[in-house]
């Protein structure tokens, strides 16, 4: 569905991307991990489109994103942080990705506005709400309109354990209709169920991309986040340049 | 009651042979294409001294009609004399002379002679009144003439540049004239007297004359009242002239650079009072202008009000009001020998404390940024601009380009009552 | 796009800042027409308000608006929009906003008290200063990418339009006075659409100090027909370049 091929981006002086290729199919759930500055957003916001790349093609459908901007359509994007224009109502926030949308009323999935209770707060305004109010925003927005691609930057930072179930629920639920699911976190335990893959970044370099299947078989762990501790030791005593790393792109991400 | 009577009959009576008597000394001459007398020429030639020409309406070109006998020459329902481009329409060379109800159009023109429409010559107690002079080269001219009255009048002429056309009314050492209630559009000056002395002018309107709408030079004690100088090419200008009088009138819209509402120049012992100056680029301009009283005159939105040079001194501006103006007074110089007091300044920021109704603090008329413009007429564009505004508040504060002693030390805080 | 601009300018209109500044306008202009029995002289004191405060709000709210607009530019990136709609929608909300708080904070006082072709002018001016220096924030705020240098660059620009430009003027007018500069002048305030309003307003108010000898040549210059359109142009030409640049750096920028 989404492929990046030879992806590099350069923000000044500093490599964020260097060759990264990857391609991701409907039904996966995919994991983008990786090291603060390890390009994790930088690459996200390749594909929606937010960031231009340097050289190499991203695909969607089979069809480079390159002067498009109607393939986002199709994609439901939470971003890190949400911040909306602070004197507009949660109302008007979803009326005005729904008339930016267009997509019928009958067609719109609203299950997590109930869930979250954000029908109770629609005279409420940006301005006044909490992070974690915000965030749930976020969420409803990139589910409202039932795209094919989900796309999650830290989808449970700023979420409480309750509304981070209800997400996780979420996602599961979509999975299953066979859509695409990408997402970055930190915290490794909380996707142990959810994922099928795994796709490693350090330094703007892609590491590996494995099924989560064949990385436990790797690496003999069950859990995602020792599989990946021990990925991480492998490496860092393979080239052996852990001391050398230099955190380069902190500023971008 | 038939005494009464009586003597009414014989008053009467009386009268009728007055009258008979006057009918015998001073008779009537008719002329018109339908009279025995045909053209005004022969009806002067065959008139006796005190005759009255009455002239019927219709086209009269005869060229140059002199008048050298005392005559009454009367129009009927305004018969047109015309010049035919060739010549001066009447010379008056004879005292008690009235021309009165023509038409007196299309003179000669020429850059060697002041050729006019009606020109008086040498003479005393003629009367032009109730004629309308159009398009000749000057209007009516005066040359070394007494007692004479120009009343009446309107002047319109089609000047297109200033040496192509000559003045309206124009007067040369000429003495106790009455002009009086002219209306004089599009000459060269609208009026102009030189050497001219003791006259009256007053009620006429000089409007859209190419250079000055009143010209004066060496014309001592003479009365300007209650006319209106309007749009004029260069406003009005006076000159080497001393005991002038100005009162109740109107100078306004004279727009243009070296446009004013007056221009003194050389003069002295002067008064002028009661004048509404409006919107004129420069209300009044003095050069050499020295112990002239100009007060409760009104000065409305005029671009500079005074513009007063280092030459002038122990003039005294009092009791005037000053609105509306781009700037009150400009000077070329730092040295003050002029007076201001009393006058009603629309920009005083001054209090009252003690509610007399005289500024506690001093105004000072001229700004900073005048100065600068005086110096460097361009920087007008700057003008209220922030920067500019606040260069003239500092100066304000602390004066010290302004000349220090250009102040009005008790300024009204109402507008007087003018 | 139409959508958008609506909301855009629902969120502006509501904001603190927006309404404050009606209100601050619309007490001075209240309070200045009331004080003076003379309209004309009404209309004076409103010039330099207006200049001097009109330019500062809309550059500074403009960019303070983008800059924390951020995310939401993001979001709106993140759907199927264009980034030209997405960019012209935040400009076209700031300009009506801006044009809207001017009109209701001094227009209706200038209509009211002052109705006349200065009025007009001056209504004009202020509604185009206000689209103009929305048009330069955006420029602003899309080619410095941190926020605090960006607010330092709005102020800057401001402080250079409405004092800095004027000085340097008079700086070269002194330097060239035994020139004939006045159709220089007339260029020169041009590249000043602060300066540009205030002397179109100026050769109304002060029209009699301005047929004077030099003034006579703006007076001829921007008094005629076509001097008007061709200040109009102007005007318009100071929104299109700061917003058509900023809007090619956005289409190519990386958020």
């Amino acid at each position: 569905m989404i492929s990046l091929q030879n992806i590099s981006k350069q923000f000044g002086r500093f490599k964020v991307l260097t060759d990264v290729s990857f391609s991701c199919n409907k039904g996966e759930c995919i994991a983008l991990i990786g090291p603060n500055g390890s390009g994790k957003t930088t690459i996200i916001k390749s594909i929606l489109g937010m960031v231009i790349p340097d050289s190499g093609t991203i695909t969607f459908r089979g069809k480079s994103i390159a002067n498009d901007y109607n393939y986002r359509s199709d994609i439901g994007y939470m971003p890190q942080m949400g911040r909306y224009p602070e004197n507009m109502s949660i109302g008007q926030v979803l009326g005005m990705m729904k008339d930016i949308r267009k997509i019928p009323e009958n067609l719109l999935d609203e299950d997590l506005i109930k869930s979250f209770g954000i029908n109770k707060l629609l005279d409420k305004r940006m301005g006044t709400l909490s992070g974690g109010t915000r965030q749930k925003v976020s969420a409803c927005l990139a589910f409202m309109f039932g795209s094919q691609a989900l796309i999650m930057d830290e989808p449970s930072a700023g979420l409480d354990p309750v509304s981070s179930e209800i997400l996780r629920e979420k996602i599961l639920i979509e999975k299953e209709k066979s859509k695409l699911v990408i997402i970055t976190s930190h915290v490794l335990s909380e996707l142990d169920d959810l994922i099928t893959e795994v796709i490693y970044m350090q330094d703007g370099r892609m590491l590996f991309q494995k099924s989560l299947h064949a990385l436990r078989k790797d690496t003999g762990e069950e859990k995602l986040s020792r599989a990946i501790a021990r990925v991480m030791r492998q490496q860092d005593e393979s080239d052996g340049l852990q001391e050398a790393r230099v955190n380069t792109s902190e500023l971008r991400n | 009651m038939p005494k009464m009577l009586k003597i009414i009959t014989l008053l009467a009576c009386l009268w009728l042979l007055a009258a008979t008597v006057m009918e015998l000394s001073a008779r009537t001459i008719r002329v018109g294409k339908t009279q025995s007398v045909t053209s005004i020429r022969q009806a002067i030639r065959v008139a006796l001294a005190g005759d009255t020409i009455l002239v019927d309406k219709g086209l009269y070109q005869e060229g140059n009609i002199i008048i050298d006998k005392p005559l009454v020459l009367k129009g009927i329902e305004t018969p047109v004399l015309s010049g035919q481009k060739k010549y001066e329409i009447i010379s008056v060379k004879s005292p008690h002379v009235v021309i009165e109800g023509f038409v007196i159009k299309a003179s000669g023109q020429s850059s060697m002679q002041d050729i006019a429409g009606i020109r008086i010559y040498n003479t005393h107690h003629v009367s032009v009144t109730g004629n309308v002079l159009e398009d000749n080269f000057f209007g009516i001219y005066l040359q070394q003439s007494k007692h004479c009255l120009i009343k009446n009048n309107r002047l319109k002429a089609y000047g297109k540049a200033e040496h192509l056309i000559g003045n309206g009314i124009h007067s040369w050492k000429s003495d106790s004239l009455t002009i009086y209630g002219n209306h004089i559009q599009g000459h060269r000056d609208g009026m102009y007297l030189e050497f001219t002395t003791n006259s009256n002018v007053e009620h006429n309107t000089s409007h859209g004359n190419l250079r000055y709408g009143l010209h004066f030079m060496f014309a001592h004690h003479n009365n300007y009242t209650h006319n209106t100088f309007s749009s004029n090419g260069a406003g009005v200008a006076v000159m080497y002239t001393n005991h002038v009088n100005m009162k109740s009138n109107n100078f306004k819209d004279n727009w243009g650079d070296s446009a004013y509402g007056i221009l003194l120049k050389e003069i002295s012992d002067s008064h002028i009072e009661d004048n509404l100056f409006s919107g004129n680029t420069t209300a009044i301009f003095m050069e050499g202008a020295s112990r002239i009283r100009i007060n409760n005159n009104r000065f409305n939105a005029n671009g500079w009000a005074l513009k007063i040079q280092a030459s002038c001194m122990d003039n005294r501006i009092e009791r005037n009001n000053f609105r509306a103006n781009t700037f009150d007074v400009a000077t070329n110089s730092s040295l003050v020998l002029n007076n201001f007091d009393n006058n009603y300044w629309d920009k005083y920021e001054g209090y009252d404390l003690n509610k007399d109704g005289v500024g506690d603090v001093p105004y000072r008329p001229v700004s900073l940024f005048s100065m600068i413009v005086e110096r460097y007429p361009p920087a007008m564009i700057l003008f209220r601009s922030f920067m500019v505004s606040l260069l003239d508040r500092t100066e304000k504060m602390i004066p010290g380009m302004t000349p220090e002693q250009l102040k009005d030390t008790m300024p009204v805080m109402k507008p007087l009552n003018l | 796009m139409k959508k958008l601009v609506k909301y855009i300018i629902a969120d502006i209109l509501r904001s603190r800042i927006m309404i404050a500044y009606t209100v601050v306008l619309l007490v001075i202009s209240f309070s200045v027409f009331s004080i003076e029995d003379n309209p004309a002289k009404g209309i004076l004191s409103l010039l330099n308000i207006i200049l001097f405060i009109v330019p500062l709000v809309s550059i500074i709210f403009s960019t303070i608006y983008i800059y924390n607009s951020n995310e939401f530019i993001e979001l709106l990136v993140s759907q199927p929009l264009q980034r030209k709609s997405i960019w012209l929608s935040m400009f076209t909300g700031l300009a009506v906003s801006l044009s809207l708080a001017f009109f209701a904070g001094a227009g209706i006082v200038i209509l009211l008290y002052a109705w006349s072709m200065t009025g007009a002018i001056m209504l004009g001016c202020g509604v185009l200063l206000s689209i103009v220096f929305a048009a330069i924030a955006m420029l602003a705020s899309v080619k410095i990418r941190d926020k605090a240098k960006g607010i330092g660059t709005a102020i800057l620009l401001w402080l250079y339009f409405s004092m800095l430009f004027d000085t340097l003027v008079l700086f070269l007018l002194f330097q060239f006075s035994d020139y004939p500069i006045e159709k220089g002048m007339i260029a020169l305030s041009f590249l000043n659409p602060i300066d540009l309003s205030r002397v179109l307003i100026l050769l109304r108010i002060d029209v009699s100090a301005m047929m004077g000898y030099t003034g006579a040549v703006f007076q001829s210059f921007f008094g005629s027909e076509v001097g008007m359109v061709i200040a109009l142009a102007i005007m318009m030409t100071w929104i299109a370049v700061p917003l058509s640049i900023s809007t090619i750096r956005f289409n190519n920028k990386d958020l």
